[in-house]
């Protein structure tokens, strides 16, 4: 298993990445990721990713959630909020608009301008290409990341769901009490990187198949402490 | 001065009743105040529900209601108010003036006396429908009030300077008994029965005996209680009259002269109206967390809501509700806002901590402006409740307004799916089709079983189908039974495809529909 790249924890990186910003330089700077994704896919601010369902798009969200960051959900009300609570999103920094109508476009910006992470349904009709590339632009200089469920003509990485097989429910008893699904990640051309999950386990946590050490800790994904932060 | 308008708890309430009723309002079963009508047919104070109604059959009960009662008295207040500032409220029905230093002295000021100031008041609350308004006036508060029970209707009776000793020594030493509307009134009504009960066993029936005894020896015997009791019948108060102060006009208006029928000047003439709002809040030390407005529309009110802000409100805040609530229902030609707060907080509560906690005002305006192009109510913040369903659990509220019911999460909700929850809830359920192994529908039975087991299914009309490779349930609920239009009979089922999606279903009346996805 490869490693992360390490999470910028001091304050002189962070800084660093600040300044370089405030030059003009589009700076893509690596969020906390969900551990259980840990070398199969780092998130990196000004990015977009494409998903193939709501869990994914849930398990995206919880890193930058957990680190403090707003989320926002646009263009479907759908997206189950205790399923998002349970991979460790935290509801209160969440809003959601469900039918932004005509104003799609705008209302992705506006929120993008503010919010840590945005995760987008895209309506029926394709954005144009002007559009998305307009969209993610405004992405790296405001530092958003975004999270498209569904069809989406350009992103830096799409994750999807495979081989899923869900435990606990037999012909008539129990209930459905855990999932294995292979979650595969492609980036443009390259080979999928894939990895089998417990998506979530009996506990309800995600944890790696078959993994040594539970992946997710309730050490490494409680908030960090607040820091003292650069404010221009 | 003391004025006292007697019965008050049914003079409250008068209003809701035909004149000349009799009417009786009760507290624990107990008479609490009458109307003469009812005291001429023999209901007393403190009398039994059974005993008051025995004597007078056509007594209208009415449940004793405090803070109507405070409200009413509302009225009174700001009537007196307007005479004269500095109105002590002792309890609803009760309430003290204190008269200026020098007129006692000076005749000429204050309306030229005492008498003719009380008349001037007696007046104002005749004109209100305040009929029986009797006043007081002595040196003291308790011997004002005294003064005040002992004067007829719509009269005062004016205990003249430095009399006041004189005047409560004939009075009986019950007289402690009845409630003292200064601040140990409690104190006076739990303790004081046993205490005047013992002096008058002492021979002491009058509260100039009991005046004559020496503080000293009184505060000996009887405390710290008795003293208070003794200063009270020998004329002097402890307890000096605290002055209500005025509440604050804090609401703000704005005439539009022409009216105006566009949004967006009015929104523009409503700039100063509003910092000014915000500012008068600020001085007080206050902000307003929910917030009315009142649209006038030819003069008449055409639109009023409630708005509520995640932090406290700002001047540009206010103005973008203003637009909100134009945008909802424009009512015609507008020609007057009115601001009024409905929630103040101190500004201390809503100080910025150290490390943050509030969220950044950068988001909070953000998702304004959001807020702005799709609605108030297109912006949702979301939490978990308690429920059966997973739509009934998500917790749903327009950003930054509380949400009115909330089911507790920690009940156990019988009929509740298990975790984990679905990741997708659809906003409308798809009708789905599940059938058994000879294509005969699955039905669930009035005690809750399958007729048979599913076999195949379709999630909704526009997928294929397929094979049922597990499936679990059901779980049937039988809602609001007690409710004809509410009630439903539902059972859920987890039904696993061989593809390995993961359903949610619920099967009403025979028929079954998609509720979730675990995907």
């Amino acid at each position: 298993m490869t490693i992360a790249p390490s999470l910028p924890t001091d304050p002189l990186t962070e800084l660093r990445v600040q300044v370089s910003r405030m030059e003009g330089r589009p700076a893509a700077q690596p969020v906390r990721t969900h551990p259980a994704l840990n070398g199969l896919l780092q998130l990196q601010t000004g990015a977009t990713y494409g998903v193939t369902s709501a869990s994914l798009a849930a398990l995206l969200m919880a890193g930058p959630s957990v680190d403090g960051a707003w989320c926002a959900i646009v263009g479907t009300g759908e997206l189950g909020v205790e399923a998002a609570a349970m991979f460790g999103v935290d509801l209160d920094r969440v809003v959601v608009v469900p039918e932004p109508g005509e104003a799609w476009l705008e209302v992705v910006a506006a929120l993008v301008d503010v919010l840590g992470i945005v995760v987008v349904r895209p309506p029926k009709h394709r954005p144009t290409a002007k559009d998305v590339s307009r969209l993610s632009a405004r992405l790296r200089t405001r530092g958003s990341i975004l999270v498209v469920w569904g069809d989406w003509p350009r992103c830096d990485a799409r994750v999807g769901l495979t081989d899923v097989e869900w435990h606990g429910a037999g012909w008539g008893q129990g209930h459905l009490k855990a999932r294995q699904a292979t979650v595969e990640v492609r980036k443009g051309t390259a080979p999928a990187v894939e990895r089998r999950l417990w998506l979530p386990d009996v506990n309800l946590s995600v944890v790696e198949v078959g993994g040594q050490r539970p992946l997710l800790e309730t050490t490494s994904l409680a908030p960090r402490p607040p820091a003292l932060r650069s404010v221009s | 001065m003391v004025i006292w308008c007697p019965d008050w708890p049914v003079m409250a309430s008068m209003a809701e009743y035909p004149a000349g009723t009799a009417v009786a309002v009760f507290e624990k079963g107990m008479v609490l105040a009458c109307n003469p009508a009812a005291r001429a047919e023999g209901v007393r104070r403190g009398m039994r529900r059974r005993d008051a109604q025995s004597r007078c059959p056509g007594l209208v009960v009415a449940d004793h209601r405090p803070e109507a009662d405070a409200r009413a008295f509302e009225d009174v207040l700001l009537a007196i108010e307007e005479l004269s500032p500095g109105v002590a409220p002792l309890r609803p029905g009760l309430c003290a003036l204190r008269m200026p230093e020098g007129a006692r002295w000076r005749r000429g000021a204050f309306y030229g006396g005492e008498a003719e100031a009380a008349a001037v008041i007696a007046e104002r609350l005749v004109d209100l429908g305040v009929w029986d308004v009797r006043l007081g006036v002595a040196d003291g508060l308790f011997a004002a009030e005294q003064a005040a029970r002992r004067a007829l209707a719509q009269d005062v009776l004016v205990v003249p300077s430095g009399e006041s000793a004189a005047f409560l020594a004939d009075l009986p030493i019950e007289t402690l008994d009845a409630p003292v509307g200064a601040p140990p009134a409690g104190t006076l009504v739990s303790a004081g029965g046993g205490l005047v009960s013992l002096l008058r066993r002492m021979g002491l029936t009058t509260l100039g005996a009991f005046a004559r005894l020496s503080a000293a020896d009184v505060h000996t015997r009887f405390g710290r209680h008795g003293a208070l009791l003794h200063r009270y019948a020998r004329g002097l108060d402890p307890h000096p009259i605290s002055r209500r102060s005025i509440p604050p006009e804090l609401t703000a208006a704005l005439v539009l002269e022409p009216p105006l029928e566009l949004i967006d000047p009015i929104a523009f003439s409503l700039r100063t109206t509003s910092e000014r709002f915000v500012t008068d809040l600020a001085a007080h030390g206050l902000v307003c967390t929910t917030v009315r407005i009142e649209v006038d529309s030819d003069s008449v009110l055409s639109s009023a809501r409630s708005w509520m802000h995640p932090c406290w409100f700002g001047a540009t805040d206010l103005i973008d509700r203003v637009r909100w609530q134009l945008a909802v229902g424009m009512p015609g030609p507008v020609d007057g806002v009115r601001l009024v707060p409905e929630t103040v907080e101190p500004l201390s509560n809503h100080a910025d901590s150290l490390f943050g906690g509030a969220p950044d005002d950068r988001i909070v305006r953000g998702i304004s402006r959001v807020q702005g192009m799709v609605g108030h109510e297109g912006v949702l913040s979301v939490g978990v409740q308690g429920g059966r369903g997973p739509a009934d659990r998500a917790l749903v509220s327009p950003y930054g307004e509380q949400p009115a019911v909330v089911r507790p999460l920690g009940r156990s909700w019988p009929g509740a799916i298990p975790p984990p929850a679905p990741a997708t809830v659809f906003t409308r359920p798809a009708e789905a089709l599940v059938v058994g192994a000879e294509g005969q529908p699955v039905v669930v039975t009035g005690r809750g079983s399958v007729t048979c087991p599913p076999d195949r299914f379709r999630a909704s009309a526009d997928t294929p189908w397929q094979p049922v490779a597990s499936w679990a349930g059901p779980w049937p609920i039988e809602e609001l039974w007690w409710d004809e239009v509410a009630s439903r009979r539902i059972a859920r089922f987890q039904v696993v495809g061989v593809d390995g999606s993961a359903w949610l279903m619920v099967v009403e009346n025979g028929r079954w529909f998609t509720e979730a996805r675990y995907d």
